[in-house]
C-alpha cells in the first residue's frame, strides 16, 4: 500500500487528483486509469476477476481508449500470459511475461532490484522532455517480451535488453516504479497525466 | 547499476528523528515526513529507516508509521529495527 500512497502523493505533487479505488463506476467515469501491482501474476488476475473489475478494465482500454498506465506488475498484467502463472492476462497487449534466466557464467542476481538506465526506442510523449540519462527504480524478477517491437517504447540492460516500457496508443505498460524515481517519474506521470 | 548510490539513514527514536555521535548522545532533529520531503527534493536514491528502540523495547515495527513515511517518499525505503523473523 506504501506504493500505492507514493502514486497518489506524486501526482499530488505535480498538480493533479487522484483515487485509489475498486469501484466499478468510478473506474467507470475515469479519464485515465493507472494499474500498478506488487506481487505475484495468478493472485492479482484472481483479484481482478474476483472484485468483478475484468469487463471494466477491458471496456475502458480496448473500446472507450481511456489511457492506461500498467506499472510493474500492472505492466505486466497487460500482456497475454506469464510464465510466474496460469491464469490468462488482461490482454491489452500483444506480449508475454517471461523470468529473467542467464546462463552459468554470466549469473546475474534476481530480481532486477535497483536503478537502472532506460534508453527510449521511440518518439512518444510519455518521455516528453525527459532528462538525459533518465534511470528508474526496478524491482522485478520477470519481465515483458513485446511481441511486436512498433510496441516497444524503452529498453534497458540487465544481461540483456530487455523491454522495460511499451505504448500502443492509448495503451502504457512500465517495468520500473516511476513512484519511486523521483525526478524522473514524476515527470513521466505528468507526462502520462498532460500529454493524453 | 554502476553509479554510486547516496543512501542517507535516518535513525528513529520513537517517533522522531536523531543524530548520534558514535550511537550515542542522541539529538532529536525533527519528524522523519519532514525529513523525507527535504531527501526527496535532494533527489537521493534511496533512504534508509532505522528503528533504534524497537529491538531495545521487544517490540516490532510500527508498520502503519512505515507505511505513513514511505508513501511520502520518492524513492525506495530500506527499513531496519524489530525485525524479528
Amino acid at each position: 500500500m506504501g506504493n500505492l500512497g507514493s502514486i497518489v502523493n506524486m501526482i499530488n505533487r505535480i498538480g493533479y487528483c487522484s483515487e485509489i479505488t475498486s469501484d466499478i463506476s468510478k473506474i467507470t467515469s475515469a479519464e485515465k486509469i493507472i494499474l500498478p501491482g506488487v506481487g505475484s501474476f495468478d493472485k492479482a488476475m484472481q483479484n481482478i476477476v474476483n472484485l468483478g473489475l475484468l469487463d471494466v478494465i477491458k471496456t475502458k482500454a480496448l473500446e472507450n481508449k481511456t489511457p492506461i498506465l500498467g506499472i510493474c506488475l500492472g505492466m505486466q498484467l497487460m500482456c497475454k500470459n506469464s510464465e510466474e502463472g496460469k491464469e490468462p492476462g488482461l490482454g491489452l497487449i500483444d506480449a508475454e511475461v517471461k523470468k529473467f534466466s542467464f546462463p552459468l557464467d554470466k549469473k546475474l542476481k534476481i530480481p532486477h532490484m535497483g536503478w537502472n538506465l532506460v534508453s527510449t526506442r521511440k518518439d512518444n510523449a510519455l518521455f516528453l522532455k525527459m532528462y538525459l540519462e533518465p534511470r528508474f527504480y526496478f524491482v522485478h524478477s520477470y519481465h515483458v517480451v513485446c511481441n511486436n517491437s512498433n510496441d516497444v517504447l524503452s529498453t534497458t540492460n540487465y544481461g540483456f535488453d530487455f523491454h522495460s516500457s511499451f505504448a500502443n496508443r492509448n495503451i502504457f505498460g512500465v517495468q520500473f516504479h516511476p513512484e519511486k524515481s523521483h525526478k524522473f517519474g514524476m515527470l513521466l506521470l505528468k507526462n502520462f497525466i498532460e500529454n493524453f | 547499476m554502476l553509479r554510486y548510490r547516496v543512501i542517507p539513514v535516518l535513525l528513529l527514536k520513537n517517533n522522531g528523528l536523531v543524530k548520534t555521535t558514535r550511537f550515542r548522545k542522541p539529538i532529536y532533529i525533527g519528524d522523519p515526513i519532514n525529513a523525507v520531503k527535504i531527501f526527496n527534493d535532494k533527489e537521493v536514491d534511496e533512504l534508509v529507516l532505522l528503528d533504534i528502540t524497537a529491538t531495545i523495547n521487544k517490540r516490532e515495527p510500527d508498520y502503519l508509521r512505515i507505511e505513513e513515511i514511505v508513501s511520502e517518499a520518492f524513492m525506495p525505503i530500506g527499513y531496519g529495527g524489530g525485525l524479528i523473523n
